[in-house]
């Protein structure tokens, strides 16, 4: 009762704040700059944010607060633009959304996908923003509750979401799991910062490889490059059939479904140190788990749309709970908001345990804002749909160099060096071969993403329960066995064995077509000398840095395993095997009139000229040649169609205060900017 | 440059005929301040406090934007820095104790020399150690009744800041088993309210953020400061804590703990390195006189806002703000630390933790 006597007047306080013209007109321009940011892949909140960092000093907190949340809150929707539309994850918030959400765009119903999304969207911030009302109040000892034991259970738990995306060959699956795993530990390890796979003679790699470029290399490339060979438009009708109106049916049809991912969405965001990368992944499983027919998942269920982003709005009210209650960042943007929060108006507002006691109007006022702004939000995505939809009826050769300069931008962006276009190439070259050969991407990614938590929890918790159990026994196995951790444990035990019942009808790429026993053969060599590799050189880890070796070399071995058992499996079956998947035997990819090796080389050139002469004119040089030779344009057209990309791309990289990789001509001479 | 040189070299520049014309004028200009860590840390907090107070300080009212340059641990923007050799004033550097503790201990990684650049502007701040309840009951202002106890502590790494407490707290005689991999001291903190770690220490502004509430409900007990810099180079009480004794005087009231010798002197070099000069902003090498003049003035004006020690205590705490001289003072305190000194931080990283630092 206390409790409600203290919210409801903060509550009214709020909504007082709230509802002012100013700060209304603040929180409509904040929607409206994070939506120009948000559709492009790769960029997020991060970037927008910092670009409203310098104008945050001094301003009224209230109105600096509408803006911010304005542009943090709509990313996880806007970013659902390029993931249902060109099957490139936007963001980490909407990896899983692709793998229905594209495929239902191939089928011409992209604006029926993308509001069936946005709907979610919605909804999922209002559930969030209002389990947080009541739940910000008493989440404290709740989140304090979850240590080391309980968030490695948490992640364990992500991991088991293979089970249910492992494809036909549920070993294949597990295998690109631990390649996923593997490829995350390369760098210096956070324990005792020992090298993984890398050298201080390539300084790129000590730092490990970021999300956005592995998120892109897996997922856009592919797409892009297998598209672009097949030269037509992404939606295989040229009518675009469902409209935005039955995307809101399918939602209110599977309402239930939105409520219990909106609930994952949330709890799992208030859990701090996950980032909730996994959110979407978790989201998605359970919407596998609680289906009957899951026969067409992965080829355009809706119900694969609605549930992840139900969840990925959700999971940013959830993330505020770490962010104002503890002052620890749930997320990277959410960092940056507690950094900008100091230096608004005259710096009182400080986020941290005091929020809730001495701030309790404007902590209800961020939690409302964020729900308003969804709201905005969404109805101007909605509004938006029909139109961009049409995007999918374009000759796709026309969008994809686009594509191609978007995403090497948004790459170099992470680490802002001509290594990060490498990586985006080798991880694409990977994601190539993964879809090729029917490796599951989704696997491959949930394990990337997961490696860093894996190993920091598990070395961490290893740590402090041998300090509890050096005390007393029983004091070890009250922390390493507490009740959350066994709640846990079971439900990633029924999570598993329901996943595998229902993963054999989930086919995220689709029928593959099987055929010559050499090509998937070779792979899973090639596959196997990298785990070979790094397992060599985990080993050769000092072993007084016991806790930088031990991952990898649990990680290894176990995918080595995986990967000898296929090899067995190649040896004895014939060819017409699963295990033998390859997309270049038949069907769409088979019968593309362009190469694989000469598409892929449209984009390696791009990079090898950046390298000689910076990316701008590199670029230029690119969609010139592109569109005059590959899309056989007219040279009024291709000119026409080059001067808008760079233009565009001019546009974006200064008013988001951004640079262009540098190639050896930029060395050598001073340019002017752009050129630079 | 020597001191004598810059002097001369003002005096000749303030001669010549064209010292009137030629004063300094940004308008229009973009000025960038490029930080070597992500947007997420505190050297973004701290740039980003002080770039539009830069700006209007500036002549000509520049535009200051805050680029974050991130690798490495801060050594890949700051040997980036090194190469550069606009000295037009619209390039200016920020570096951390991230950046310094790398240079002390001769990290492979590293290719810059902090003395080739020019510091305008230092600022610093202190840190606060505490323990849980029970351990704190124990403390008497000395570590005597805690050498038997186990701590356990959760570290972002024994080469970053967190080498001073860890050496301190080895200095005391206590037996600190660090958990390593944790990303921020607020993860830190967060470790220690779940009961996991019972000792923790925090930066200034993360004390009085975070636990100093732990403090009021009876949940930590404040152990030491690192202590500050008196004028003299020596230790004295933080202003900012003058209740909490420094690690000096818990020091000499433990038993085998020394307030001179090796150990002593490593503790003080790195720590000066990492607290009170933590964070440092610098025009690049080769830079003309009268710009280092007006960005010199423009951090003074700066720092005598009437409004500036109300605004920053969040940002920068109640810590003196150096500005020019001061700063190049500061700058020599942090980064001139004995040989003996580093040697022997490097043979107690090697032999404790495994750290093998080449070079």
């Amino acid at each position: 009762m206390e409790m409600i006597a203290t919210a409801l007047p903060a509550l009214s306080q709020a909504w007082a704040l709230i509802l002012q013209p100013m700060v209304l007109a603040y929180l409509v321009l904040g929607v409206v700059m994070g939506l120009a940011v948000g559709v492009f892949p790769g960029l997020g909140g991060i970037a927008g944010l910092s670009l409203l960092l310098p104008f945050m000093f001094g301003m009224d907190p209230v109105m600096g607060l509408a803006l911010m949340i304005g542009m943090v809150a709509v990313v996880p929707t806007s970013d659902t633009f390029a993931s249902v539309l060109m099957g490139i994850p936007g963001s980490s918030a909407s990896q899983a959304t692709v793998l229905d959400g594209f495929p239902m765009a191939k089928q011409g119903q992209a604006a029926r996908a993308l509001s069936a999304a946005f709907t979610s969207s919605l909804f999922g911030g209002l559930v969030g923003a209002a389990f947080l009302t009541l739940f910000i109040l008493v989440a404290r000892p709740i989140v304090l509750a979850f240590g080391l034991p309980e968030m490695l259970m948490i992640t364990v738990f992500g991991l088991s979401m293979v089970a249910i995306l492992a494809g036909r060959v549920a070993l294949k699956g597990v295998a690109a799991a631990g390649l996923g795993l593997l490829i995350g530990t390369i760098g210096e390890a956070d324990a005792g910062g020992s090298l993984r796979m890398s050298t201080y003679d390539i300084p790129y790699l000590t730092d490990g490889l970021q999300l956005v470029i592995v998120g892109l290399g897996i997922f856009a490339i592919p797409e892009i490059v297998s598209l672009l060979r097949q030269d037509r438009a992404i939606s295989q009708d040229a009518n675009l059939g469902a409209g935005w109106a039955d995307g809101v049916r399918d939602w209110f049809a599977n309402k239930w479904l939105s409520v219990r991912c909106s609930i994952i969405g949330v709890v799992v965001g208030v859990i701090p140190g996950l980032g909730g990368s996994v959110v979407d992944w978790i989201a998605y499983g359970h919407t596998v788990q609680s289906t009957r027919d899951t026969s067409d998942f992965g080829l355009g269920n809706v119900r694969g749309v609605i549930g992840p982003e139900s969840s990925n709005n959700a999971k940013e009210g959830g993330g505020l709970v770490p962010t104002l209650l503890f002052g620890i960042p749930g997320s990277g943007s959410m960092a940056i908001f507690i950094g900008a929060i100091a230096l608004l108006g005259s710096g009182d507002i400080e986020v941290g345990p005091a929020m809730l006691r001495d701030n309790l109007d404007i902590t209800y006022s961020i939690v409302w804002l964020l729900a308003l702004a969804n709201v905005v939000g969404t109805l101007l995505c909605i509004a938006a749909s029909g139109g961009i939809a049409r995007l999918t009826t374009i000759r796709f050769t026309y969008l994809a160099p686009f594509l191609f300069m978007l995403i090497a931008f948004a790459a170099f962006q992470s680490g802002q060096n001509f290594e990060d276009l490498l990586a985006l190439f080798a991880i694409g070259l990977i994601g190539v071969f993964l879809r090729r050969f029917d490796w599951s991407r989704p696997a491959f990614l949930i394990g990337f993403v997961l490696s860093n938590p894996v190993e920091k929890f598990s070395n961490q918790a290893v740590q402090i329960a041998s300090f509890r159990f050096r005390k007393s026994f029983e004091e070890g196995m009250e922390y390493v066995f507490s009740p959350i951790v066994i709640v846990l444990i079971v439900i990633t035990v029924l999570s598993v064995v329901f996943g595998l019942r229902q993963a054999k009808a989930i086919a995220a790429e689709g029928e593959v077509p099987t055929g010559s026993k050499r090509a998937p053969l070779v792979f899973l060599m090639v596959v196997m000398g990298y785990v070979i590799a790094a397992l060599i050189n985990a080993n050769a880890i000092p072993d007084y840095n016991m806790t930088d070796k031990v991952v990898p070399l649990v990680v290894g071995g176990v995918t080595l395993a995986a990967c000898l058992v296929l090899l067995m499996q190649m040896m004895r079956r014939p060819e017409s095997d699963a295990v033998f998947a390859d997309k270049e035997m038949a069907g769409e990819d088979a019968d593309a009139p362009h190469g694989l090796w000469g598409t892929l080389a449209w984009f390696a050139g791009l990079i090898a000229a950046t390298w000689v002469v910076g990316f701008i004119l590199a670029l230029a040089g690119f969609l010139v040649s592109f569109f005059r030779i590959r899309a056989g344009c007219g040279w009024g057209k291709t000119l026409l169609l080059s001067a808008g990309g760079i233009a565009f791309m001019c546009l974006m990289a200064s008013a988001l205060n951004r640079d262009f990789p540098p190639g050896l001509l930029q060395d050598a001479i001073d340019l002017p900017w752009p050129l630079r | 440059m020597t001191k004598f040189t810059r002097a001369a070299l003002a005096a000749l520049i303030a001669a010549t005929p064209f010292a009137a014309t030629a004063e300094v004028d940004l308008s229009g200009e973009t000025v960038e301040w490029v930080i070597p860590f992500s947007e997420t840390g505190g050297s973004a907090k701290w740039a980003n406090f002080f770039a539009p107070l830069l700006s209007e300080a500036l002549p000509g009212q520049p535009t200051v934007v805050v680029k974050f340059m991130p690798g490495a641990g801060s050594t890949k923007g700051a040997n980036w820095f090194q190469e550069q050799e606009e000295g037009d004033g619209t390039l200016i550097f920020g570096s951390s104790g991230s950046t310094q503790f790398p240079y002390l201990l001769n990290d492979p990684r590293v290719r810059y020399e902090y003395n080739d650049w020019i510091p305008v502007m230092a600022s610093g701040t202190g840190g606060v150690a505490y323990l849980e309840p029970e351990a704190g009951a124990k403390f008497d202002g000395s570590a005597n009744a805690l050498k038997d106890m186990d701590f356990i502590y959760g570290s972002q790494g024994a080469t970053r800041l967190d080498l001073v407490p860890l050496l301190a707290w080895e200095m005391l005689g206590m037996n600190v088993e660090p958990v390593f991999g944790i990303k921020g001291r607020g993860d830190g903190r967060l470790m220690f309210e779940r009961g996991e770690a019972n000792i923790d220490y925090q930066t200034t502004s993360g004390y009085l953020g975070g636990s100093a509430d732990l403090v009021e409900a009876g949940q930590a007990v404040p152990m030491m400061t690192w202590g500050a810099l008196d004028e003299d180079g020596n230790i004295v009480r933080d202003p900012t804590f003058p209740d909490i004794p420094t690690f000096k005087e818990v020091c000499e009231a433990t038993e085998g703990c020394e307030t001179s010798g090796e150990a002593w002197d490593a503790w003080k070099a790195f720590f000066v390195a990492g607290f009170p000069v933590q964070k440092l902003a610098f025009l690049p090498k080769g830079t003309d006189q009268e710009v280092i003049d007006t960005y010199v003035a423009a951090f003074e004006a700066v720092r005598n806002r009437e409004d500036f020690e109300q605004i920053s205590t969040q940002t920068v705490g109640e810590y003196p703000v150096f500005v020019g001289e001061g700063a190049q003072r500061a700058l020599q305190q942090a980064t001139s630390v004995p040989q003996e000194a580093k040697d022997y931080v490097k043979t107690w990283l090697r032999d404790s933790y495994g750290v093998e630092l080449e070079g």
